[in-house]
């Protein structure tokens, strides 16, 4: 199109790593270019090679991984062929980095100027002591960082996650580097957080040209934020061009997948399979693009289905007061759920939704007792859980089962599949072991898992299946309640989009009752027919899906509601 | 959408699509190898020379400890002799009678040589093998018991009860074991025999594996499937002993491994320092070269031999428990 | 910061008390007369007996006694032996001995052992790795007396570099073998904790952004690697004094160090109970100190801690 040279060009890379059995490669050929000041988003799930072939680039590969093929060219001159002493030259300077977790890229015991100086430092930027403190000033200045004086005496442990990402992007860009690589920058942070950073680092490369090359999962968010897209599957490209092009046309059939599974992307509520006529086995026997396609699915009208059932569960006034110890002798109290008040009718779903320090994980604990309310009630069925008996406790328990968060930490990884879903039938002694094990079996069956699974061990599975084998273990004494709490958070998109998906199915087959704890906005429009909205402890407003959607009350939930990501983007289907 | 201005049209590239498909999402994987903690970690033992030969060799010492006579027929202490006092034995021995035994080295039927009291080295080598592995046992599943009871309660129930138990092992902390169990030996002059030996290494050595095992069940007691069992209705005891011991005893194996090898080096040092097992009734390798080191200048295979003994027991207990932590603990793996 | 010095220095109340009462109560519960022992064989007349009760303050019931050994050790006045020495003098005239050679060990360990140590551990599964990991194994599987016994006889005896004992007013150059002796089993775990944490430091994000941000190798190592790896080094350091203390003891005996050690490996072969008692309880003493001086020092190096509980 013009006589533009692209600044970078990565050709037929290849990257494998160094395991016992040989060479395993990681990035298979990947060729694309960065033209100067252009943002180009490289999406893909965990696994794709996405982070590697960043990583690549700027020859910070882990130990055992080598480039085994392939050039990097930057301005001309092959990365990949750069002596150590020549790589540090470009790095920091030409190319600058902004790393994936906030929270462990800053050295915990040197002060936060001392990182930034050195930066300065190491790249020429400026030599005297004094000259050097004025630039790590500004460099903070630039990041967002309001009194940057102060917080350069400060250590990272007193910054929250947002202030070490807007550190981190400060020293990334400190140089003025042509290229930026930005590895997932905000994936740890919340989503008001998030958007915040990402308009700031926007505006900081648009002002000075630099190109960037930014990594992420979020197919919503990377068309949000970059030009051209690069979706890598399996260290592979499988597509690539201009963002809105391929979300509104994507051509290759993974590529269709993962359009249709986003949430941030999608606008209803899943409707079940189970009534839409497709079954979840085919699901998982052919990846059939229908069943996944969260758009299409006709609209489940909450209000209609559930409205006038009597409350399962009611919050009424809830109070969970902590004592935090300071490093002095005293404690402070502190509110974590601070006089929540809500009802959720049979059959339905509660979304509570809320960022980091909400208090809407306590809130789920409350409910099923693992902490004691300081003030106010819960009542389940009518019942005030908090008044139960050791017999009445563990009948509740029996009716309400929760799924947590960490699939890597919610199951015993000594125990194997068939143990862990049948140890709810031991605990509560029912039936005989025969009926146990026909049990078993049969919520195998609902979270569509093959019964070969049941000799398995936790660690043999992956993240998705660990998790439906969470949701067995909840299911097996047929309860009514479910507490999901951050259930899917975890979970790549086509995963997360397959276990929402099994949970509207049981929720339409079984008239399951859930409460859904989540910071993600863009899920609770897919799963949830009410949803609360909570911050720093307190209900900040409280509505059907449809109203909280279409026709937000509060600044606050505004606020939310703008910060997921791709949501304006208008889907050519 | 980006607020950047486009620099160019990309253009719209589409990959053909693998031979293979896409494949089901989150399809499960059909392998037949079952894996878990314990299972992974032997098979990474058995692939490991290490283990083998420090196992073979523990399982040597063990044969050798129960089984002394099968080794030499010479008695320990009975028959020394400072010199040949007899034609029999001048004959037996191949040298002329009134040879100065003492310190002397090999002879037929005592291939070390002899002692400076005129015992044979081999014989009491052998013979002192059951006093280090029995003291190392004893030690060994004491600590371990104290160790895991107290951990296990402090960090699984918390608060007071944690405090007291943590400030209680701070203090025994406090004292080095030899030291407190040299005052607890010179205690005991007459009374001296390998439980008491054992109780006095143990009683003040259990606050490292308190420590441990507390820290490993502070982690696991956090973690959702400890949650997910009480919210089953699993009560406080139940949920422990199910879940949040199983998977917190690993370290506890590891530093048991090591620390038999501590007991044994620690009975040892007792017996050098004097305050160890009377020598005239039990063979102590520790004993046998604290006799031995005026003899280092003139007969320094007196002192070689027990103490060779004595380092490659330790060695092989020392590479068990390398191997095991290896094979247990990811991180150490990584570390590799 | 205050809040931390100052907790940790009442934390180290209770265990002060605490260990010297356990040294006490062993001592109190041990059976037999201890008069009767000061005598040996011989039987001493009654009268004798009684003052010399009342002398030790045998006459008094248990808790008084513990807090009179307590007020005679809070005073400096830490008794006397069988033979009638004064256990102040003794260890006024060996103490000094001793610190010289634990100093020059703990020197030689932390210099020797984070230097192998580093390097070990940046260049993994190396030849020097290797070999390093294996010598390393071999000295932990050595009890001190060995080490001690091996060193004298190669290098005093055989090769004939160093003096096997030590001579009269223990110069440094007599003390350098002891102290490589006793240097030596610290010096293993130094060097293969410095290893672990060297790699798991290396594996931290903090040091590819390090690399990320333009930093050269030659300064990532020894600001970002090294530093933070000093601080698992650090923590141990407490439980290496404890080794220290009793490699001391048997070391000294051995060389012939006048220290210390030696003094309480002579009172131990004499069977001088009171003795002892006393050095071991000074030890204690210096043990929980120096416990204490760690953690601080733990806590300047470590910023985080000095915040969280």
């Amino acid at each position: 199109m013009t006589a533009l040279e692209p600044l970078l060009s990565v050709e037929d890379l290849q990257v494998a790593f160094k395991t016992q059995d040989g060479f395993v490669p990681a990035v298979r050929g990947v060729s694309f270019d960065v033209y100067p000041g252009e943002t180009i988003a490289i999406v893909g799930e965990s696994g794709s090679g996405k982070s590697t072939t960043a990583h690549a680039i700027i020859n910070l590969l882990p130990g055992s991984g080598r480039i085994t093929g392939g050039k990097v060219l930057f301005e001309g001159r092959d990365l990949s062929k750069l002596s150590r002493h020549e790589m540090e030259g470009v790095r920091g300077k030409e190319i600058g980095l902004v790393p994936q977790d906030p929270m462990n890229s800053l050295n915990p015991v040197h002060r936060i100027g001392f990182q930034v100086e050195e930066t300065i430092r190491a790249n020429g930027l400026a030599s005297s002591k004094r000259e050097v403190r004025k630039r790590a000033v500004e460099v903070l200045k630039e990041a967002g960082l309001a009194d940057a004086d102060q917080r350069l005496r400060q250590f990272p442990h007193e910054f929250s996650g947002g202030m070490r990402q807007r550190v981190l992007i400060g020293i990334g860009l400190s140089s003025h580097p042509k290229l930026l690589i930005a590895d997932e920058p905000t994936s740890a942070l919340d989503v008001t957080v998030q958007k915040k950073i990402l308009d700031h680092l926007e505006s900081l490369t648009a002002e000075r040209g630099t190109a960037v090359i930014f990594i992420t999962h979020d197919l919503g968010l990377a068309a949000e934020r970059a030009e051209n897209l690069v979706v890598m599957h399996r260290g592979k490209i499988v597509e690539s061009g201009p963002a809105r092009e391929i979300l509104q046309d994507p051509r290759h059939p993974y590529t269709q997948r993962l359009v249709a599974a986003a949430p941030s992307l999608a606008s209803k509520r899943i409707q079940s399979a189970v009534t839409s006529g497709a079954s979840l086995e085919s699901a998982e026997v052919e990846g059939a693009d229908a069943s996944f396609d969260l758009v299409s699915v006709a609209e489940r009208t909450a209000d209609t289905a559930v409205a006038d059932a009597p409350p399962v569960i009611e919050f009424r006034e809830a109070t969970k007061v902590f004592k935090i110890r300071t490093g002095g002798p005293r404690s402070i109290p502190f509110t974590a759920v601070d006089k929540v008040s809500f009802q959720v009718p049979r059959g339905s779903t509660m979304a509570l939704v809320g960022e980091s320090g909400s208090g809407k994980s306590t809130a789920a604990k409350l409910l099923l007792r693992l902490e004691d309310l300081t003030s106010g009630e819960i009542l389940v069925e009518g019942k005030n859980v908090a008044e139960l008996g050791k017999q009445e406790l563990l009948k509740l328990r029996s009716r309400m089962q929760p799924v947590f968060q960490d699939p890597y930490g919610s199951l015993d990884p000594l125990h194997n599949i068939g143990n862990t879903i049948g140890e709810p039938l031991a605990v509560h002694n029912v039936g005989d072991l025969k009926s146990r094990k026909a049990r078993v079996r049969e919520v195998l069956d609902q979270v569509a898992l093959p019964e070969t699974v049941l000799t398995r061990y936790p660690n043999e599975l992956s993240g998705g299946q660990r998790q439906r084998v969470a949701i067995a273990r909840a299911l097996a004494l047929k309860p009514e309640i479910v507490v999901l709490d951050e259930a899917v958070s975890a979970l790549d998109v086509l995963v997360q989009a397959q276990v929402l998906n099994l949970l509207a199915d049981l929720q339409a087959e079984l008239g399951l009752t859930y409460l859904f704890i989540t910071h993600d906005l863009a899920v609770v429009r897919v799963i949830a027919d009410y949803v609360t909205v909570m911050q720093k402890g307190m209900v900040v407003e409280q509505a059907t899906v449809d109203e909280v959607f279409e026709n937000p009350k509060t600044d606050y939930t505004r606020e939310l509601l703008a910060a997921i990501p791709g949501a304006g983007i208008q889907l050519g289907a | 959408m980006s607020s950047k201005n486009p620099v160019r049209t990309a253009p719209h590239f589409v990959a053909e699509v693998d031979e293979g498909g896409l494949g089901a999402v989150d399809a499960v994987r059909v392998s037949d190898r079952k894996s878990n903690l314990w299972l992974d970690a032997w098979r990474d033992l058995r692939g490991r020379w290490m283990f083998w030969v420090s196992a073979a060799f523990i399982l040597f010492i063990v044969f050798v400890a129960l089984f002394p006579t099968a080794f030499t027929q010479v008695p320990p202490n009975d028959g020394c002799m400072l010199s040949v006092k007899s034609q029999e034995v001048a004959d037996s021995l191949g040298v002329p009678i009134g040879t100065r035994i003492s310190d002397h080295g090999p002879l037929p039927g005592h291939p070390l040589g002899f002692t400076k009291q005129g015992c044979d080295v081999f014989s009491r080598i052998v013979h002192g093998t059951g006093t280090s592995l029995s003291v190392g046992i004893i030690v060994t599943v004491l600590v371990a018991v104290m160790g895991v009871v107290i951990g296990a309660f402090a960090g699984y129930f918390g608060g007071w009860l944690d405090s007291l138990l943590m400030r209680l092992g701070d203090i025994f902390f406090a004292i080095p074991y030899i030291l407190a169990a040299v005052v607890i030996m010179s205690m005991f002059l007459h009374e001296r025999n390998i439980w008491v030996i054992s109780l006095a290494i143990g009683f003040f050595s259990w606050p490292s594996t308190a420590r441990i095992l507390r820290s490993e069940v502070l982690r696991v007691k956090n973690l959702d499937y400890v949650m997910a069992s009480e919210a089953i209705g699993l009560s406080k005891f139940r949920t422990m002993f199910a879940h949040v011991m199983p998977n917190s005893l690993a370290p506890v194996i590891i530093i048991s491994t090591v620390g038999l090898a501590g007991a044994i080096t620690a009975e040892a040092t007792l017996s050098f320092l004097g305050v160890g097992l009377p020598n005239n009734i039990f063979m102590s390798w520790g004993n046998d070269i604290s006799a031995a080191q005026n003899s280092l200048r003139t007969a320094p295979f007196t002192l070689i031999y027990p103490s060779i003994a004595l380092s490659v027991t330790v060695l092989a207990f020392i590479m068990l428990g390398e191997t095991v932590r290896d094979a247990l603990d990811p991180k150490a793996r990584a570390t590799r | 910061m205050i809040w931390y010095i100052v907790r940790r220095l009442l934390q180290g109340i209770p265990v002060f008390f605490g260990s010297t009462f356990i040294i006490f109560s062993m001592v109190f519960l041990t059976p037999g007369n201890p008069v009767l022992r000061m005598f040996g064989d011989r039987t001493p007349a009654p009268e004798q007996i009684a003052a010399l009760e009342a002398k030790f303050h045998l006459d008094q019931p248990f808790l008084t006694r513990y807090f009179l050994y307590l007020g005679d050790i809070l005073q400096g006045n830490l008794g006397t032996t069988y033979a009638g020495q004064s256990v102040n003098e003794i260890l006024a005239r060996t103490f000094p001995t001793t610190l010289r050679l634990a100093l020059l060990a703990v020197v030689i360990q932390l210099a020797v052992g984070v230097l192998a140590g580093l390097i070990s551990g940046l260049r993994k599964g190396g030849l020097f790795d290797n070999v390093t990991l294996l010598v390393t194994l071999v000295i932990i599987s050595m009890p001190v007396f060995v080490l001690a016994f091996v060193a004298q006889w190669i290098f005093g005896i055989q090769l004939g570099w160093f003096r096997p004992t030590v001579g009269a007013g223990a110069p440094w150059s007599d003390l350098l073998l002891p102290a490589i002796v006793l240097a030596g089993l610290n010096m293993a775990y130094v060097v293969r904790l410095t290893r672990a944490s060297v790699i798991e430091t290396s594996q931290n994000d903090f040091v590819r952004m390090a690399y990320g941000k333009g930093l050269s190798r030659g300064r990532v190592i020894p600001v970002h690697i090294l530093r933070n790896s000093m601080i698992p080094v650090t923590t141990n350091l407490a439980a290496d004094f404890g080794i220290l203390i009793v490699g001391a003891t048997v070391t000294e005996g051995i060389f012939n160090v006048p220290g210390v050690g030696n003094e309480l490996f002579k009172a131990i072969n004499r069977g001088d109970t009171p003795e002892i008692v006393s050095i071991v309880t000074i030890l204690v003493i210096v043990y929980v100190l120096v416990n204490i001086a760690i953690d601080l020092l733990y806590g300047v190096l470590d910023p985080r801690i000095r915040y969280v509980k």
